[in-house]
């Protein structure tokens, strides 16, 4: 982690010597993300875990609340690891996670809405549309 | 100072953290995103409606499915494939998810090389993002044509209910699209790395502005909302 750093620096270092004008800008000053490629491969390992994961659950054909569960459950931590590091929402500031991260939490009401509204669809069909048996 | 409103990612002394930060950072006045450029804000913000769009299709699709009283279609058997002899269940979409996910994973070490300023490596692997990315177009069209030779339609199907058709052609189709979107511009931004526009400041076709690394970032971000919605796809419609 810290050898990564170093060379990191080291590089920033033979950047300024290479290109003047840019750091007189600002630009290289303040390179955007900078993380060491050992984090992007670990989450990618992450992500193949857990996607072996969930094509488990079907492939031993996990029925019922333990497999909505399991699903739901990689499925968070899934998209959580390619927001947080692929997307380097964990590294920006709070001002513009919270103003993209909660709107989508609002589908949520949405979601709670649709159930009612197809279980009383669900009701009405099987009340109206039964085939006499 | 054209060029300083552009790229807005200094930090200054005063900002403060935490929950006071976001009072701060959208009191009146000034920009709320401090250290992101407005390119990057707004790719954030057109994901954001993006986020909208598939929640919806999901939510369509849920409703369908609540609401049908004929039994539905079984995801794990309808795209199961005979490999060598062997009938596996669902392998077909597992391929591609993993496929999709390295490509993430390619993409997301393009983008920390080109704050590198090394664009050989960049493009390269921009290259291979694009390359997995048409490969996953590619089994999806295989996936779409085994359906339709077994007589899958919007309107109708051979196990069950009839909006299982519908709903399959228009979540992964407009996936797809947003897939095939991604490849073209992953290769358009690519050549411009290959080229060494962001070394040299060449001057955009379409804006005349030049360009810098951080486009690499925003396109990445295009990228892996494109593999984020696809874990929502694999999960609700395909595992569910």
């Amino acid at each position: 982690m810290t050898e990564a750093a170093l060379q990191l620096e080291g590089r920033r270092q033979q950047l300024h010597a290479h290109v003047p004008d840019a750091a007189v800008s600002g630009a290289v000053h303040v390179e955007g993300q900078q993380h060491p490629i050992k984090l992007y491969l670990v989450v990618w390992g992450w992500l193949f875990v857990l996607s072996t994961f969930s094509y488990l659950v079907d492939y031993f054909g996990l029925q019922g609340y333990l497999r909505w569960s399991l699903i739901l459950l990689f499925m968070v931590l899934k998209a959580g690891l390619i927001v947080a590091v692929f997307m380097h929402m964990a590294w920006e500031r709070l001002a513009l996670s919270y103003a993209i991260l909660l709107p989508p939490v609002l589908v949520l009401v949405f979601v709670a809405i649709m159930v009612f509204e197809s279980e009383y669809t669900h009701l009405i069909r099987v009340l109206s549309f039964a085939a006499p048996t | 100072m054209a060029e300083t409103a552009l790229t807005n990612r200094e930090k200054s002394p005063a900002q403060t953290a935490g929950w006071k930060g976001i009072a701060a950072d959208w009191s009146s006045d000034q920009r709320a995103f401090k250290n992101v450029s407005w390119g990057k804000a707004m790719m954030w913000i057109f994901l954001l409606s993006d986020t909208f769009i598939f929640s919806c299709f999901l939510l369509s699709y849920m409703t369908a499915r609540m609401s049908t009283t004929v039994p539905w279609p079984n995801p794990s058997e309808v795209f199961a494939l005979e490999i060598a002899g062997q009938h596996i269940p669902l392998i077909l979409i597992a391929i591609m998810t993993f496929i999709l996910i390295s490509s993430s994973g390619t993409m997301a070490m393009a983008v920390n090389f080109g704050y590198r300023r090394d664009r050989v490596k960049t493009a390269v692997l921009m290259l291979v993002t694009a390359a997995l990315g048409a490969t996953f177009v590619g089994m999806q069209a295989f996936e779409w044509t085994k359906l339709i030779m077994e007589g899958v339609r919007p309107w109708e199907n051979p196990w069950g209910a009839a909006q299982f058709g519908s709903s399959f052609f228009m979540i992964t189709g407009f996936h797809g699209t947003h897939v095939t979107f991604g490849v073209i511009f992953l290769v358009a931004i690519a050549r411009k790395v290959w080229r060494g526009d962001f070394d040299h400041g060449r001057r955009g076709f379409f804006t005349s502005r030049k360009g810098n690394y951080e486009i690499v970032e925003i396109m990445g971000l295009y990228w892996h909302f494109v593999d984020l919605v696809w874990v929502f796809i694999f999960a609700f419609f395909y595992l569910w």
